[in-house]
């Protein structure tokens, strides 16, 4: 058996990393409809999926949206797929957590919330890290085949919860949940310069706006802590996958090496590699008409360069199953171009 | 167009594009095309993976700007370090470090998103300014955040304007936002494959860059064209060399409806640059696409 095939037939969740642009999406939809064939209940959750992903998986009337939709198919298992809607998950996220619905409300509407609870900065990773937990701890599915964001510092998403924890831990974010000057005063002359400085660099503003937030949160930082510290220890359980996903041009492959590099200092292997787009591999031919001899050379120099553009990664990556996908003519517009992509994966 | 003048049309470049689709060679061989017609070029690189500079031959780059060729300087922009500088220039350099090494600008740039990128870009804009007042650079080409992030990148001012209503941070998104709204200061030049996702991603993100940051767009780059080559109709019983055959053919059908496409999708002048068919990409090769980027310029 392929060794892909096992990772998809034994593991309870796989995630796909890697940088924008080298078809990582394609490859968790495919990924996951092997599941399906395999018979498993799965689930793929998609971070921004071009509109075609979801007209090849016949969901085209609808669209994807932010709960898991059934995909027809004919498999024996079931296939489902899901967009992650950042704003929505992080408002059912307070909504879960507020004591009362006043408290929802204000914070819901409170305009740092919103924001901080848009597409921006690091919401996204956290959110992409909560849905995780929602499906695979909270629902009944055999696998969650999990996008990740296309973030700039290659595993915010790993580090999402413990971002968030360590935020809620932080004494700067103590001095902005002092609800006034007098338990200012209470927190100390240190504290008091402390957040002075603050203020001279972000502007008062902000803290007052934040300070806003931060009030309507008081009260939820427990259930949110403990949230993101379930998500990590999930993301660290070994029926946990990470799959790397890369082409072998040159910049794409200075990217996965930085993830794998940052995977392995979490002390985390990646299981699988896959490399997208590859060029065909052609055996030499010593005789024949010039031209057609000096376009076949041309192209197994290029070949070559591809190669040792992946040498590195692959030498980056001694665990992983090593999946190379051949450069294929059109994308992917429908199921059966998904599943052409799938048994090249798995073939 | 006189490639002097291309490059002069702004003093700041910003390439952007997808993984995978050259942006690092692109910016490697502007920078040397840029040095070639005698100009002081800078490659600034903010995602610290130093990739153009890797293609030049240097393994890392530094806070300091560092020789990759001759005219061509290179260094690296992380937030920390610009926030450090930012905040010694404004007489508060003590509290800088503290806030670094406390770790109070993590905390801070998770509860207000775009200020990372608002410190890296106004480091850019002060850059810019020194370039144009002292001339120490004629082209500042910055190498911006890959994977889809240069919108996010280049939107953080408007955000933060928006977000912010008084005091440094907004005086510097306000900066940075007249930096990007000036052409003549600051252009984007996306780079893209003939391929179909890229060339879907090039007129998503140039239309969005139009509308949501206002920035000038620069000419497009189409990266990796395969070129004809005679003797390719050539008959031949060897299975081998007819699939190359086939596959080449193939290739550049592919790759002119694409091309087409884009035109039809986003009305900008295009340069274009050839696939490089060689075992490695080096100086050598760098060099290579410096001259058909030139050579591309010229019949703009």
């Amino acid at each position: 058996m392929n060794g892909l095939e096992q990772l998809v037939r034994d593991r309870h969740i796989i995630v796909c990393c890697g940088s924008g642009g080298v078809g990582k999406t394609t490859t968790a939809a495919a990924i996951a409809i092997r599941a399906a064939e395999l018979g498993r209940n799965t689930v793929v959750v998609t971070i921004d999926p071009a509109k075609r992903l979801a007209d090849a998986l016949g969901l085209g009337e609808t669209g994807l949206t932010n709960e898991p939709q059934l995909v027809a198919g004919n498999w024996p298992g079931q296939l489902h797929a899901m967009m992650l809607d950042t704003k929505r998950t992080f408002d059912d996220l307070v909504t879960r957590y507020a004591a009362t619905e006043t408290q929802a409300t204000k914070i819901l509407e409170n305009p740092f919330y919103r924001n901080i609870s848009g597409s921006l900065g690091g919401t996204q990773e956290y959110m992409a890290a909560e849905k995780l937990y929602q499906l695979a701890v909270e629902a009944d599915f055999d696998l969650v085949v999990i996008d990740t964001p296309p973030s700039r510092n290659a595993l915010e998403f790993l580090d999402a919860p413990e971002r968030l924890s360590k935020f809620l831990n932080h004494r700067l974010y103590r001095v902005l949940m002092a609800p006034s000057r007098l338990s200012m005063r209470l927190i100390g002359a240190a504290a008091q310069t402390f957040f002075r400085q603050i203020t001279k660099v972000v502007g008062a503003s902000v803290i007052d706006d934040a300070m806003s937030f931060f009030e309507a949160f008081d009260g939820m930082e427990d259930g949110f802590r403990s949230r993101a510290t379930k998500t990590q220890e999930l993301l660290k359980r070994p029926t946990t996958a990470f799959a790397l996903i890369t082409t072998p041009r040159g910049d794409a492959v200075v990217e996965a090496e930085f993830f794998a590099a940052e995977l392995a200092n979490r002390s985390t292997e990646v299981a699988a590699l896959i490399i997208n787009r590859m060029l065909p591999q052609y055996p030499a031919v010593k005789s024949g008409p010039a031209g057609l001899r000096r376009n076949l050379d041309e192209f197994r120099s290029a070949a070559q360069r591809e190669e040792s553009n992946v040498g590195p990664l692959l030498a980056a990556c001694p665990k992983a199953v090593v999946s190379r996908v051949p450069l294929m003519a059109a994308d992917v517009h429908d199921l059966a171009g998904l599943q052409a992509v799938s048994a090249s994966l798995f073939g | 167009m006189d490639p002097a003048k291309f490059f002069a049309a702004s003093r700041v470049h910003i390439v952007a594009g997808k993984g995978g689709v050259g942006k690092t060679s692109v910016t490697a061989a502007a920078a040397m095309a840029a040095a070639r017609l005698g100009l002081k070029v800078l490659i600034v690189d903010i995602d610290g993976k130093f990739g153009t500079a890797k293609l030049l031959g240097a393994e890392a780059l530094t806070y300091a700007p560092t020789e990759l060729a001759p005219g061509v300087d290179a260094r690296h922009l992380a937030a920390d370090d610009s926030l450090l500088d930012y905040l010694a220039e404004h007489g508060m350099g003590r509290i800088g470090r503290r806030l670094v090494s406390t770790g109070v600008l993590d905390v801070v740039s998770t509860a207000i998103p775009g200020i990372k990128d608002i410190l890296v870009l106004g480091k850019i804009k002060q850059i810019e300014r020194d370039a144009h007042e002292n001339n120490t650079y004629d082209v500042i080409f910055v190498d911006a955040p890959a994977a889809g992030h240069a919108i996010t990148f280049l939107r953080s001012a408007a955000g933060l304007l928006g977000a912010v209503t008084a005091g440094p941070i907004r005086q510097q998104a306000t900066d940075v936002a007249a930096m990007l709204a000036d052409g003549d200061r600051c252009q984007v030049m996306i780079v893209t494959l003939p391929e179909e996702t890229p060339v879907n991603e090039a007129a998503q993100t140039a239309y969005a860059l139009e509308e949501t940051v206002g920035v000038k767009l620069a000419p497009l780059v189409i990266n990796g064209i395969i070129s004809p080559i005679a003797g390719l109709d050539a008959a031949t019983t060897n299975e081998t060399l007819s699939a190359a055959a086939d596959f080449r053919r193939g290739r550049i059908a592919e790759q002119q409806t694409h091309i087409g496409r884009l035109a039809v999708a986003l009305p900008l002048p295009t340069l274009t640059l050839p696939f490089i068919f060689s075992a490695a990409l080096e100086r050598a090769e760098i060099a290579q696409l410096a001259d058909a980027l030139l050579e591309s310029i010229a019949n703009l």
